[in-house]
């Protein structure tokens, strides 16, 4: 509970300092989450613990059914790790000038809420509430302090309807693997017993689907991410990009993957397909691309087609390489639109205006230089490992799926050279004056830290999220002997 | 301290200090750093070598820590020092070392001169990483790292945007075949488990995998190393590299990153005698990019084009050797070119910073007399690849030539011309620079100075190595046993490569065709450019010359074949598909909603008249039916 009443709590003391939160204050507050994490729940017992989803705390709610359930595990632990660790340099990224910087923070803490209660539910209900709970401070936060004027509320509204719809179609798979339990609990647990007729099965799966196909995006259901990424204020497009797109992918491996049953096999060669057309798809139109942030938002949908499909691949590399991803995506990418925001904040960030920043902003450039190829998945770079796992798992799943999702290792350096070009190198355009304030590029500087560290050492990460990997994988091989 | 750990890790350390501080350091710390961590890493690797020659299976290992391990296969990080990666460290090293003295000097006046020697001690860093890992992993670490390199090193001028796209293109069509590396050792994976040379190799050699899985497997490691060395249809990248500044085109673009490619092949060796198919391919392809590239060679008049394409000729020459299975010869071609090659570029960084910048041989000439330690120096490295008798490119050149014999007569006759083609470029080149008159007037002949000795004594130590480097391996028919290099690299050479076996007095005539080739492209060009004092000329040629000089419009053709289509795909899918198509789908959820949402309002507008008059319809509705049914 502490992780969902935390940052609610932040946020108030947000609110009581109102204009007086300075810029460290609420650095300070958004920190709440990784020191909770970080002094109560060491990682240690994690690797190659034998506990399962260990439940951690239980609250009944509603009548003796429905409950608030926490549980943490490996998996749990990571993807807590990536929220709360990264909220302080989303925080960060909005420097004392920043106008609405007060709103977007306590909104942002009441989304580290709702997330954090979604990465810890066990029970099928509280799952959606924190689920639909994180979506709103989003939605405020695109809606109100979006750059753009007209079209703002065209694409927010869509983006929230678009995502809440999918959304339904998880709630009426939960309400109906409900209905079908003896007790009437919606218990993680107790909705993995069951077992389902083929029909049954299909109907919750497509349900489950809707919603993380929305929220992943896979293609073709990505049509909110690229407006929607362009358009939110910096720190908005981080939070949907490093942190929400990853409920999706969270949701799939928790929750689509065991409860879907023997029809899994059914969905895989589709789902892998979409899969990989996403990644294609993507890093195809992310070359022509001259928004900054409508770029980044193209190989974002790229990059989480391969973790999907390394998810629907249901092997344990697949599995391990899309967990490391999730946690490497989330750190490149919030790097990426940090430094689009200072480069936005110098001459904007429309490619055929810029040029030549290295020379003004070196080390800049370097740091920046680091997210980029770490995007690029280039070795000793946090991006490698995990794309060669899913690579792997993709082409010993299929070796014609294998090499085109191969190709993204191509078309990546394309779009991300292009960009790093565009805008670093080349002829110095001459309209940046001001400094970069230390507090804008430290934060960033540490960050970019993170690309060495888990290029190197990805291993310690994967430890960490083995058992509970391998546990799904078990519920998997069960619904499997169902089919046989 | 394990020694490898040393070699490696010293270029690693110059890297971070320089990368990190090199700023705050005066620039002779910062540049001798440079220098001495690739020397003592060089002294470090010779004085491994004497383990060797006492036993001769010797090798170390270090293993580091475990990279990867999921799904029962375990990646280590760790490095192997056996005879093959101990030769191509002291390449390494070795030559590494005289760039980065010359370097000192070329780079003084640069702006970025730290910067310069941070890069150059990284690309050592991944070049080691790349020779001497014991597993297809960290060769693939290393190989993507010195692409990462070349990429800084190319764009290293980066206000000049044609040098960031010349530098973006080598970065992405190396790109292109590490895809084909990286399938390939998917493929490994799948039949080994294992990424393990030792344990891969040992698989091989159990018979674990059927042929045609061996002939996937070393074609795509083929792709990889097309892309690395520019082979065709992936060389086009290299002659555009030129933009990087020229110790970066000797040492990485000529002398070690560009052989990668055939490192890997003879540390694969039998994989690839296992895959015939693979092995013909490659001969084919070595000698097609050796033909094409010396055409292109001959019409060029950018001095460091020039070089560029005789580096893809003469790394076609290496894979010639390697599709007949000779093994030593290629690395002994390998070795004679890095030392000739890098002594040319360097050569030619000499003249270009002598004539302040300018690299059109027609703007040259008239060098000797200015320049005469940069030109005694040039001079032996052109009769070096020339094949002057008795200097080291002709050991090596006449041996590939009489595999290839050997091999294939067709191939052999396609060889001869090629080599002829080396010859005439290269003297071409060399009377333009340095014969003749005179003829930039832009910048004055008295002002043409020669280098420093920075500069000047590793072309000294270059063309020393050049003129002797064949005693590394001299024929048999000289002295009547197999070369030093040869048996250097036997004990590592899984497969025992054929012995030659044509008489001597074949051989004696095949010396003869290739003296005889040497002999006529020497006098064809003095002639042509010494006692009629040719200038190639500033007009666009017509015919087949006019192709060479544009370089058979191969950039223009996969402009239009891939490049632009690729453009318009993704135009059409931005533009059209995600608007036409993406969009309506996704918000066709919208638009019903708002549907339902007009109904309801029609229906609950808060007109009381129109509740009144649907409560009477009800009413109406109830009444019918309990009447009438």
């Amino acid at each position: 509970m502490e992780f969902v009443l935390g940052p609610i709590l932040a946020a108030f003391i947000a609110r009581l300092m109102g204009n007086k939160l300075s810029v460290y204050f609420a650095g300070l507050l958004s920190l709440t989450g990784i020191v909770i994490l970080l002094i109560n729940y060491p990682v240690t017992p994690l690797i190659n613990s034998t506990q399962g989803w260990k439940t951690i705390q239980d609250y009944q709610w509603l009548d003796s059914t429905i409950h608030f359930t926490f549980g943490m595990d490996g998996l749990t632990w990571i993807l807590l790790l990536l929220t709360n660790g990264l909220m302080p340099f989303i925080i960060f990224s909005m420097n004392s000038n920043h106008s609405n910087r007060l709103q977007i923070t306590m909104l942002a803490l009441l989304m580290q809420a709702g997330l954090n209660g979604v990465f810890l539910s066990k029970d099928g209900l509280s799952f959606y509430i924190f689920w639909e709970l994180a979506l709103i401070p989003i939605y405020f936060i695109t809606l109100l302090y979006s750059e753009s004027g007209k079209d703002n509320f065209k694409h927010t509204i869509r983006f929230f309807i678009y995502t809440f719809f999918g959304s339904l179609g998880m709630l009426f798979s939960l309400i109906y693997l409900n209905s079908l339990t003896e007790t009437g609990s919606f218990a993680y647990e107790e909705l993995l017993k069951l077992n389902l007729t083929y029909n049954q099965s299909i109907w919750v799966s497509l349900g489950f689907l809707l919603a993380f196909a929305v929220k992943i995006p896979l293609f073709p259901f990505h049509g909110w991410q690229a407006n929607t990424y362009t358009f939110a204020p910096a720190a908005g497009t981080m939070l949907l990009s490093g942190i929400m797109l990853k409920m999706g992918l969270y949701g799939v491996l928790r929750w689509f993957l065991p409860m879907c049953g023997e029809t899994l096999y059914v969905f895989q060669p589709y789902l892998i397909t979409l899969s990989v057309i996403g990644i294609v798809y993507g890093g195809i139109i992310a070359i022509r691309q001259n928004d900054m942030k409508r770029l980044v938002a193209y190989s974002s949908l790229s990059h989480v087609g391969l973790i999907a499909a390394g998810f629907f691949t249901l092997t344990s590399t697949g599995f391990s390489g899309g967990v490391l991803q999730m946690l490497v995506h989330g750190i490149n990418v919030v790097g990426l639109f940090y430094s689009i925001e200072i480069i936005q904040q110098l001459s904007g960030r429309n490619l055929n205006n810029l040029g030549g920043l290295a020379k003004k902003y070196p080390v800049f450039a370097v740091v920046f230089f680091l997210f980029v190829i770490g995007t690029a998945a280039a070795p000793l770079s946090n991006g490698f490992p995990g794309e060669f796992m899913l690579l792997k798992s993709v082409f010993s799943y299929n070796s014609v799926s294998g090499v085109f999702a191969g190709l993204t290792i191509i078309l990546c350096a394309v779009y991300m050279l292009r960009m790093y070009q565009f805008s670093m190198l080349g002829v110095d355009k001459g309209q940046a004056e001001q400094k970069i304030e230390i507090n804008q590029w430290l934060p960033l500087a540490i960050l970019s830290i993170f690309v060495i560290v888990l290029g190197i050492f990805p291993q310690y990460f994967i430890d960490i999220v083995k058992p509970s990997l391998d546990q799904i994988l078990l519920e998997i091989s069960n619904a499997k002997g169902v089919l046989s | 301290m394990n020694p490898i750990a040393i070699i490696i890790g010293l270029p690693l350390i110059g890297f971070l200090i320089n990368g990190l501080f090199g700023k705050q350091l005066p620039k002779m710390i910062s540049g001798l750093l440079g220098v001495s961590t690739i020397l003592i890493a060089f002294i470090l690797t010779a004085t491994q070598l004497s383990n060797f020659i006492s036993t001769e299976t010797y090798s170390s290992t270090l293993k580091l820590f475990t990279f990867l391990n999921v799904d029962n296969l375990v990646l280590e990080a760790s490095f192997k020092l056996d005879r093959l990666s101990i030769w191509m460290t002291m390449i390494i090293t070795g030559i590494g070392t005289l760039i980065h003295i010359y370097s000192m000097a070329y780079m003084w006046e640069d702006e970025g001169f730290h910067k310069f020697f941070s890069y150059l001690n990284f690309f050592v860093f991944n070049m080691l990483l790349l020779v001497l890992g014991s597993n297809f992993l960290m060769l693939f670490f290393g190989w993507e790292g010195v692409g990462l390199c070349s990429y800084l090193l190319i764009g290293f001028w980066y206000s000049r945007p044609e040098y960031g796209k010349a530098a973006r293109k080598a970065f992405v069509m190396n790109r292109i075949g590490d895809l084909g590396l990286l399938l390939g050792m998917f493929l490994i994976i799948h039949q080994f488990g294992t990424l393990d040379y030792d344990a891969v190799i040992q698989g091989i050699a159990q018979g674990k995998t059927s042929g045609s899985m061996l002939t996937a497997i070393s074609m795509l490691l083929f792709v990889g190393a097309m892309g690395k060395s520019a082979q065709i249809p992936l060389y086009t990248w290299l002659p555009d590299a030129m933009a990087g500044p020229t110790p970066v085109s000797a040492l990485i673009h000529a002398a070690t990153m560009v052989t990668a490619g055939i490192y890997l092949i003879v540390r694969t060796q039998i994989l690839f005698e296992m895959a015939p198919f693979t092995g013909e391919f490659i001969f084919w392809i070595g000698l097609c990019t050796s033909i094409l590239a010396a055409l292109i060679g001959l019409k060029q008049n950018d001095i460091k084009k020039v070089l560029a394409y005789s580096t893809v000729s003469q790394l076609g020459f290496m894979f010639v050797a390697l599709g007949c299975g000779a093994y030593t010869t290629a690395m002994f071609h390998l070795t004679t070119h890095a030392f000739f090659k890098a002594l040319l570029f360097l050569g030619a960084g000499s003249v270009i910073h002598g004539v302040h910048h300018e690299q059109d041989i027609r703007l040259m000439g008239g060098l000797k007399s200015k320049m005469p330690l940069t030109y005694i120096t040039f001079l032996i490295g052109t009769l070096a690849i020339t094949g002057f008798p008795l200097l080291s490119g002709f050991f090596s050149k006449d041996e590939i030539l009489t595999h290839v014999f050997e091999h294939n007569k067709i191939g052999y006759a396609l060889m001869v011309f090629s080599a002829l083609l080396t010859g005439i470029y290269m003297f071409r080149m060399f009377f333009v620079t340095f014969h003749g008159t005179y003829r930039n007037s832009h910048y004055s002949l008295d002002k043409v100075h020669e280098s420093p000795l920075g500069m000047t004594l590793p072309l000294i130590i270059l063309a020393f190595l050049s003129v002797i480097g064949g005693a590394l391996n001299l024929p048999e028919y000289l002295t009547h046993q197999s070369g030093t290099l040869a048996n250097w690299l036997k004990p590592i050479l899984t497969i025992e490569e054929s012995k030659h076996a044509i008489s001597h007095s074949t051989e004696y005539i095949l010396i003869g065709i290739a003296v005889l080739v040497f002999v006529i492209a020497f006098f064809f060009t003095r002639s042509k450019y010494v006692s009629k004092n040719h200038v190639p000329s500033e007009a666009e040629s017509t015919g087949i010359a006019g192709y060479m000089e544009n370089k058979f419009y191969v950039d223009e053709l996969y402009n239009t074949v891939f490049v632009k289509p690729l453009e318009g795909l993704s135009d059409i899918l931005g533009n059209f598909f995600e608007t036409k198509v993406i969009a309506p789908l996704s918000f066709g959820i919208n638009s019903v909603l708002t549907r339902i949402g007009r109904l309801n309002k029609f229906v609950q507008d808060g007109n009381i008249e129109k509740y009144l008059l649907f409560m009477v319809i009800g009413i109406v509705i109830l009444i019918g039916i309990n009447l009438f049914i």
